[in-house]
């Protein structure tokens, strides 16, 4: 096992230096001069050169990224100017809240998607089976951000369940029950897309499974039907879907844009849509790699516990 | 085409999706002739003003523009912003995957592999970067979102094209001498278009919600020109105080992408054609039991005693008459086999033995299989469950397929005891290690441990076998148990169950299309076909002399080891279809001794002491029925 997780991470080192290709590719897409796009057009010429030597940017394309690189391996993802403290530190004290956020509502989803996926594919054509799909639907073409206002409205100002947004309430909170209440609308709504998508799959993998064989050799033991579900069918479709929750993660991690902007969470994507109106690059950039990384991070777990799950992968 | 027209206008939900969407783009596109007002012209007196209002159908926003108009006008917008997104991406993206797939080699390689990095991004991260370095602005999300979906066609539509430029027309193609690009726009490109269109209509919903939503967040359309995304990002100031400015272009959002959604299912299950023939029902826990007519009175005879058991599938409109009328009984301590060609019924009907034929397609319409006198066919389920594998035992074919891959062998013998019996776990692991020994498995003890996949064909058969004594049961039913093994293995699977049944005196029901197999370990033989059993016997008489014609082929087509007097034949002709059996015998159109009265009508099985026929004119005039005598 430990050598499988070794191997994992050393095949993701050329997918993480790929990444910093391509953010920095992208970066290097900015129209004209970078240093006069942030500091605008008044900018005087002395002050635009400043700007230009600051960010390494009168040195050639090759050359600046591997100072770009070079200056994060060893953590420095250089200062951001609109909010003057260094990049890095930014983005770790943004990132504890994304991860609150989206770890919540990964869970959320990731539960309450395969139990609706399965008891759907064992009613099919039932009941259960039509009000789940009718309300996987709606999930899937709902846009998150529509439904956290709403979600606002319901329960925040008619009902006056819950608090309206923010992460801790501003006096006297702090506390875990204080962090659950503020998280509970944000991370649900966050979550429904991913439940409708995990539920699809969910369904159709189990459907594909229970034709099997050796579900018909478990019936023919005299496993009953529960045992059949849950122990044989799911574990076998557990291997489609898997791959389907590593994916999924990713679409919560950064959908949480929305979501963080509708309940004024302080999380990274909030940073990201500040950072991107104030041209402020260098946290842009830093900001998408970092995430991306843990998202490829992540993506490993999701590969271990795949071969935990099915032997025949060879570690 | 027409085809799949009429099946996506079966699919009601699919339908209403496509007229929604019809109408809002009928209305979105006519914005311009439509009596509405100018979706830009502010007017402070009137800021918020509710929906039905004088002059404002659907209210005012925060500077008093008409909602109506601006939700129509932000419709064409997202629509048509929507949309070009999805055709950019998928041109581009299926023109790499079309080049990678087709060329193959290094060109695959590198283009894969960036394809990969693409997709290793969170999918919005990478739109917000793009925006980021191009600045916000409707033009530059819409570049965003495309480029972020092109990696998703160029996969798919990567795959699709390796499979088809491996196929003989492409090479035909290039062997007359057509050029790369020939190839790729007049052979390729028709084939993948329907992959395209299924991506397509499964993309477009998720490109129109990513382009509202990158103006919800401001990156997008830029004021005063609003698409749907951008005003509900205006509007959200005003969630609490003026909730409807809100509602108004959410709910536009979601009946658009709703209406989409709806549509590509459609679309999608049409295109697919597993959905089509129904492929995709899930089995139930027991055969689907409508019988029509009398029920066989019980308490029948033997261990197990089928009477007249019939059982169809219902595919479509078509009737599958798999098993017809089969009437068999097994003795205590008797194995009886039961042969046929593959496709006469003979694995059906011992499914149907504890319904455990898949339901859909499967039905047991007629008959009754009874044990110790009750009828297993009309049980409940939980009662049929109880036997399963405790009293009736399956022994099944392939056995890779048939045992869990993602469990350990001896987990599975486990369960099957610990499904009927309260058993402890050290004692459970005794117990199957046991098992295993009694199947002859060399070290049992670690052997338990292993998964299906790392034993042998022979060493899975056996697991399979131990795992049907489990429970030490009265009647185990093996359907053809030994076909995929080598026939030394065969042998010695065989002289196992032999064995087994005199120690334990077993009662076997032995399902196999080989005659060698039942001369070594049946005492008796039915021999099946077209759904119904021709001949039955002791299986030295029917071997020495056999009634039926066909009985009389079928034992031609062993070879005699050391004999070579006899030679080998195939049975010329193809069993019929039994969802159109002829009128009389099922096997006269292949019978060499046919006659008119063959084909007149049903033929019975004649008994006559030991030994059934179902022939007019059978090998043996003792067995000819007393009519045609």
């Amino acid at each position: 096992m430990g050598a499988y997780i070794l191997k994992r991470l050393v095949s993701a080192v050329p997918v993480l230096l790929g990444i910093t290709v391509i953010v920095f590719l992208i970066m290097a897409m900015i129209p004209g001069d970078p240093a006069t796009a942030i500091l605008g057009s008044y900018a005087t010429p002395d002050n635009v050169e400043k700007l230009n030597r600051d960010l390494g940017l009168d040195k050639p394309l090759v050359q600046r990224y591997f100072i770009w690189l070079g200056n994060m391996v060893q953590g420095d993802f250089g200062r951001s100017f609109s909010l003057n403290r260094p990049v890095l530190d930014e983005i770790l004290e943004r990132f504890n809240a994304t991860l609150i956020l989206a770890g919540t509502s990964f869970v959320i989803c990731a539960l309450l998607g395969i139990l609706a996926g399965v008891v759907s594919a064992a009613r099919q054509y039932g009941l259960a089976d039509k009000a789940i799909t009718f309300a996987v639907l709606i999930g899937i073409s709902i846009p998150s951000f529509f439904l956290g206002m709403m979600m606002i409205l319901l329960f925040a100002v008619n009902l006056r369940w819950l608090p309206v947004s923010g992460m801790y309430a501003i006096y006297g909170g702090g506390d875990l029950p204080d962090l659950l209440r503020h998280l509970a609308m944000p991370a649900t709504a966050l979550a429904v897309v991913a439940t409708g998508v995990i539920a699809r799959l969910s369904r159709s993998a189990m459907l594909e499974v229970l034709r099997q064989d050796f579900i018909r050799t478990a019936r023919a033991k005299g496993v009953p039907e529960r045992g059949v579900i849950w122990r044989h069918a799911l574990k076998a479709a557990m291997v489609s879907i898997i791959p389907v929750l590593g994916i999924q993660a990713g679409f919560v991690l950064s959908g949480s844009v929305y979501i963080e902007i509708v309940f004024q969470w302080p999380g990274v994507g909030r940073m990201l849509v500040d950072a991107i109106l104030t041209r402020d690059i260098l946290l842009v950039q830093g900001g998408v790699v970092f995430v991306a990384a843990c998202y490829v991070m992540f993506n490993i777990v999701v590969d271990v516990a795949q071969s935990l799950l099915d032997p025949r992968i060879k570690p | 085409m027409i085809g799949f027209v009429r099946l996506l206008a079966r699919n009601q939900l699919a339908l209403a999706g496509g007229v929604v969407l019809a109408i809002v783009v009928v209305i979105a596109a006519a914005a311009p002739i439509l009596p509405l007002q100018a979706p830009q012209v502010t007017n402070t007196a009137d800021r918020f003003l509710p929906p039905f209002s004088d002059g404002h159908l659907l209210g005012t926003d925060h500077l008093g523009r008409d909602l109506l108009s601006r939700l129509i006008w932000g419709t064409r917008l997202s629509l048509s912003v929507g949309f070009a997104a999805a055709v950019i991406a998928a041109v581009i993206g299926s023109a790499i995957g079309i080049v990678a797939g087709y060329f193959g080699g290094r060109i695959d390689n590198v283009v894969m592999r960036g394809v990969d990095m693409l997709m290793a991004f969170p999918y919005i991260l990478l739109a917000l970067a793009i925006v980021a370095a191009l600045g916000p602005g409707l033009l530059n999300a819409l570049i965003a979102v495309a480029a972020v979906n092109i990696p998703f066609f160029a996969r798919n539509i990567r795959g699709v094209t390796v499979g088809i430029a491996g196929r003989e027309f492409i090479d035909a193609a290039r062997l007359s001498g057509k050029g790369h690009l020939a190839i790729l726009t007049t052979e390729l490109l028709p084939n993948v278009v329907p992959v395209i269109v299924i991506a397509m209509s499964t993309t477009v919903g998720w490109m129109i919600l990513e382009t509202a939503g990158l103006s919800f967040l401001g990156l997008g359309s830029q004021p005063p020109v609003a698409d749907l995304g951008s005003m509900l990002g205006e509007a959200r100031s005003a969630l609490i105080t003026n909730p409807h400015t809100s509602l108004v272009p959410g709910l536009m959002i979601f009946v658009i992408v709703m209406s989409i959604n709806l549509l590509g299912d459609g679309v999608r299950d049409a295109l697919d054609p597993r959905l089509r023939s129904g492929a995709l029902s899930r089995p139930q826990p027991a055969t689907t039991v409508r019988r029509t007519g009398p029920v066989p009175d019980g308490p029948g005879a033997g261990a197990l005693d089928l009477q007249r058991l019939e059982t169809r599938f219902h595919v479509g409109r078509r009737v599958f008459r798999a098993v017809n009328e089969v009437s068999l009984t097994v003795g205590r301590g008797e194995c009886v086999g039961l042969i046929g060609e593959s496709g006469s019924g003979k694995s059906v009907t011992a499914l149907s033995v504890m319904k455990l034929v898949s339901s859909p397609p499967g039905v047991i319409t007629g008959g009754a299989v009874f044990r110790e006198g009750d009828d297993l066919v009309g049980a409940r389920h939980d009662t049929l469950r109880r036997l399963r594998g405790d009293r009736v035992a399956y022994i099944f074919q392939d056995p890779l397929s048939t045992l869990h891959p993602l469990m350990r062998v001896g987990d599975q013998l486990a369960e099957a005891i610990r499904v009927h019996h309260a058993v402890g776990r050290d004692a459970l692991r005794r117990r199957a290690v046991e098992l295993l020994k009694a199947v002859r498995i060399p070290n049992a003890e670690s052997r338990i441990d292993a998964y299906p996949h790392q034993l042998s064909g022979g060493m899975r058969q056996r697991v399979g076998i131990a795992m049907a004594l489990a429970n030490d049961p009265d009647i185990i039913i093996a359907d053809e148990p030994t076909t995929a093994l080598d026939v030394t293995v065969q042998a010695q699977i065989l002289a196992l169950l032999d064995d087994l049944r005199r120690e334990r005196g077993l009662s076997i029901l032995f399902i196999t299309h080989d005659f060698g197999v039942v001369a070594q370990l049946c005492d008796r033989v039915a021999v099946m076909y077209a759904g119904q059993i021709v001949e039955e016997g002791p299986t030295g008489e029917v071997l020495d002399r056999p009634g039926h014609p066909y009985t009389r082929r079928l034992i031609a087509c062993v070879p005699e080891l050391g004999g070579g007097r006899r030679q080998l034949h195939a049975i010329p002709g193809l069993p019929p279809a039994v969802d159109a059996l002829p009128a009389g015998c099922a096997f006269a159109p292949r019978c060499d001794k046919t006659r008119d009265a063959c084909r007149q009508g049903p033929i019975a099985l004649e008994r006559r002491g030991r030994r059934a026929v179902r022939c007019l004119y059978p090998e043996h005039a003792a067995h000819a029925p007393e009519a045609a005598q």
